[in-house]
């Protein structure tokens, strides 16, 4: 019997507006909000409202049966919660349901799980925490931010609890394994790996439409066809996408929503299941090891890091950013924090490649730098302005750790005072 | 081909263009150029094309003993070539004043004379035009368009018209009707018309009216700059910042003035420089004082030759801030000795350049700040010299000249 697994991801970054060199100490707000909204808005009601209502009705009529995960971004989820809040009631609902799962990722998608190992944590806490307050359950699994993984990220992440980690279909790390197996870290074993099927997924979400497409068009049975000749002992097949490939990337016309409706019954038909990933991991056993000693991610052919870190205006804005981390960590003024995190999304370097600028609102690679640069001069002034980068570290840690002793001292003090006087009148009244 | 300028005694861009271009040509091995300028030097570099001197060119029927001839045009055209070319005088040109040789004295460059000047170049092409044998007819730029299209009728072969420029680029929109109708002739006679850029290509079919299936751009390339590694930069405090050419309206010169203005607010350790002259540097001069930054703003004067390369070899951005710039070949001049450069999108170069900045050219806000960026963020700088100095590396002149060649067979093959 072969176990289907759906995951639909949505994450949309802050963009920034176009902020000027003058602007620079005098200017602290870096966002383009009408852009923001507009977008946010665009997607809410072409694809996630459609898409959700659909999956809701998919669930219905299945009793169940139908399962899936979505992976919301910290800062999808509060653009969701400001511009369209009818689409976090819609995932509420769906959380009811029971059958649906949402998955732990840094807050912010981030690179942190590659630059910074702390802020990593951090933001998985952090999302995993707005998770449970939002729709009431805690993530099990984990997917990183653009399914950058690696041994060590796998350690980090085992460490803060989490048994399932989803990747990508890397042909350089899998080699001949076929990604329908579950996998687990060389040394962690109870780190259990799912891998896409870059095939199907990418069947769905980039060539449903295409009419020079040797299959086109893509019908329902002609999918589960396709999953039912594959081996007997391939068990699981991971099919994950942008959840804007129901309604944007494949527009409604194209009969997408139609194809989404008849799929999972003609799987059904067809005696296959539809499983969560934390459940996958719980109910197969992992059929060998994946070894990954440097960080893949889901871009491109090389399925690596380069086009987000591959030049050097990439490597000099994250490492001007991420040299802070030790002292944002400090930081309690909540703009600040805010800031942090929101200009931590992948994409601001990723609109700096030379190469594969995906989604990029400036003209060039060099104007997307100029612009972010100047923004994070300005965030880093103001991190300055609190914590002096004239004072070391460590110094700087242990000054704030004798205020923060300090108030504690003064506190026992004061109720050994309390205590002493009350025994004091204890002692008066008795002598009275 | 008809042109007017050809290395090493040149005034403007045309004459560069004009020698990459043909150069690149001749590497196609079926490929003979000859190319005709008003007044040559003698100097040139004839290795792969032949040049002929339109001032030593009968155009009046002169009875001159070989040796007399010899002795006068000797060291540049054998005595023999002058004989068989006035064998092509089949019109009366004795209005033009000429010399003992029956020849018309060209200045080769841009004088008050101008009109007259290039009406008297169509008489020499009708010489030749009846002499030489040739297959396509090629002129370079407005000055040669007559001759041109003279050489056209008389021979009847195809005329392509190479548009360097357009009237409307070097007047901000107030053309001159005499050239714009000189300009306009060529065009309209031409059989296809070679635009540097699909800016240029524009103005032709908007301005001049021309049919778009008419015109094509070739874009320009940049020659392989010789002894590249001797052009260094010396360490020094104080960024350099570096506008260089002619100091004219065309070319925008006020905008930098003001970008610098903007980027002197905020930081101090950089200084403008201003290098060339033109009729708007004393405008400039004022300019400068006024916006009280002086101090830091840096007015050379003309620099020629080897200078030029060391001054951008020197900066540390180079910026064009043109109005109108139908393809500008310095940016890529900077780019060679790997100087990090700012363009206007209103300059041809502009649609071929991937690794430079790209601003409106009103858009001082913008150029401050990318001059900003580059002198303050060394991995914007070492990006742009890098990758730029790579990228204009594989701009080459035989690519132009494959995509000319196209054109050729095309027009000769429309005739047939």
């Amino acid at each position: 019997m072969k176990n289907i697994c759906l995951y639909f991801q949505i994450h949309q970054p802050y963009s920034l507006k176009r902020y000027r060199f003058f602007d620079i100490g005098q200017d602290h707000y870096y966002y383009d909000d009408f852009q923001v909204e507009d977008k946010i808005r665009m997607l809410a009601e072409k694809s996630y409202l459609p898409s959700n209502a659909t999956i809701a009705e998919i669930i219905r009529n299945s009793n169940g049966h139908f399962r899936c995960a979505y992976s919301i971004s910290g800062t999808a989820l509060e653009q969701l919660e400001q511009y369209a809040p009818e689409v976090i009631d819609s995932f509420k609902e769906l959380a009811k349901t029971g059958a649906v799962e949402f998955l732990a990722e840094p807050y912010a998608h981030s690179l942190a799980s590659v630059y910074n190992t702390d802020e990593f944590v951090r933001q998985v806490q952090m999302h995993a925490e707005k998770i449970e307050s939002l729709f009431g359950k805690k993530p099990t699994a984990l997917r990183n931010a653009e399914l950058i993984y690696s041994d060590e990220i796998g350690e980090a992440v085992y460490k803060m609890g989490y048994k399932t980690m989803l990747i990508d279909e890397a042909r350089h790390i899998l080699g001949w394994k076929s990604p329908n197996y579950i996998y687990a870290h060389p040394y962690i074993p109870k780190l259990k790996l799912l891998v896409r099927n870059l095939k199907f997924s990418d069947d769905i979400s980039f060539r449903f439409s295409n009419k020079t497409w040797s299959e086109f068009p893509l019908t329902a049975d002609k999918f589960v066809n396709w999953l039912e000749s594959l081996p007997e002992d391939e068990k699981i097949i991971n099919i994950w996408m942008g959840y804007e490939a129901f309604g944007v990337f494949q527009q409604q016309e194209t009969g997408i929503f139609n194809f989404m409706k008849a799929f999972p019954f003609h799987a059904m038909e067809h005696q296959m299941k539809f499983v969560l990933p934390s459940e996958a991991t719980k109910q197969l056993d992992a059929a060998g090891t994946l070894s990954v000693t440097h960080p893949i991610s889901w871009s491109g052919e090389a399925k690596d890091l380069s086009c987000w870190t591959g030049n050097d205006l990439q490597q000099e804005a994250l490492n001007k950013l991420y040299a802070v981390t030790e002292r944002v960590s400090m930081v309690t003024d909540k703009p600040l924090l805010r800031d942090w995190l929101l200009l931590q999304s992948t994409e601001h370097f990723r609109y700096m490649s030379h190469t594969d600028s995906f989604g990029s609102y400036y003209e060039s690679p060099y104007e997307a730098f100029i612009n972010y640069m100047n923004v994070l001069a300005d965030f880093l002034e103001r991190v300055d302005a609190q914590y002096p980068t004239s004072i070391e570290n460590e110094e700087l840690n242990a000054l704030l750790k004798t205020i923060n002793n300090q108030e504690k001292e003064i506190e026992k003090l004061e109720a050994e005072v309390k205590k002493l006087r009350a025994r004091k009148s204890k002692a008066n009244d008795a002598h009275a | 081909m008809f042109g007017w300028e050809f290395p090493p005694h040149i005034l403007g861009g045309l004459g560069t263009a004009s020698y990459g271009l043909t150069k690149g040509m001749s590497q196609q091995p079926d490929m003979e150029i000859t190319f005709v300028i008003p007044k040559p030097h003698g100097d040139e570099d004839q290795s792969f094309l032949k040049i002929i001197g339109a001032c030593f060119v009968p155009v009046v029927w002169k009875d001159n003993d070989w040796n007399y001839v010899n002795q006068r045009i000797g060291w540049i055209m054998h005595p023999d070539e002058y004989y068989w070319l006035r064998n092509g005088i089949k019109y009366d040109f004795r209005r033009i004043g000429t010399d003992d040789l029956g020849c018309i004295n060209f200045s080769g460059r841009y004088p008050d004379n101008l009109i007259e000047e290039i009406s008297n170049y169509e008489a020499v092409a009708s010489v030749l035009a009846h002499q030489l044998d040739f297959d396509i007819i090629h002129s370079h730029d407005w000055l040669t368009y007559p001759a041109g299209v003279f050489a056209k009728e008389i021979s009847g072969k195809p005329l392509v018209v190479h548009v360097h420029a357009t009237d409307f680029d070097r007047s901000r929109g107030q053309v001159n009707p005499t050239v714009y109708a000189i300009e306009k002739r060529g065009m309209d006679v031409a059989d296809h018309i070679i635009t540097v850029s699909n800016l240029t290509r524009q103005i032709v079919i908007e301005k001049y009216h021309q049919n778009p299936n008419k015109v094509t751009t070739v874009h320009n390339a940049v020659e392989p700059l010789a002894n590249v590694e001797t052009f260094t930069k010396t360490p020094r405090k104080d960024k350099v910042v570096t506008f260089l050419g002619r100091i004219t309206m065309q070319k925008g010169p006020e905008y930098f003035v003001e970008a610098a203005h903007r980027v002197l607010q905020k930081t101090k350790n950089v200084r403008f420089v201003m290098a060339g002259s033109g009729d708007m540097m004393n405008a400039m001069i004022n300019l400068a004082a006024q916006r009280n930054i002086a101090d830091r703003f840096h007015f050379t004067g003309f620099l020629k030759g080897r200078q030029v390369y060391e001054m951008l070899a020197e900066s540390d951005v180079y910026i064009m801030p043109s109005v109108s710039e139908p393809f500008g070949i310095s940016p890529l001049e900077a780019m060679q000795v790997g100087t990090p450069t700012i363009i206007s999108k209103q300059s041809g170069c502009a649609e071929i350049l991937t690794h430079a900045i790209k601003t409106d050219y009103w858009d001082i806000d913008a150029m401050a700040d990318a001059i900003y960026s580059i002198v303050k963020n060394p991995a914007m700088y070492k990006s742009l010299r890098e990758l730029g100095r790579e990228e204009v590396n594989n701009i080459k002149w035989y690519d132009a000249g494959l995509k000319v060649r196209k054109i050729y067979d095309q027009v000769i093959a429309n005739r047939k």
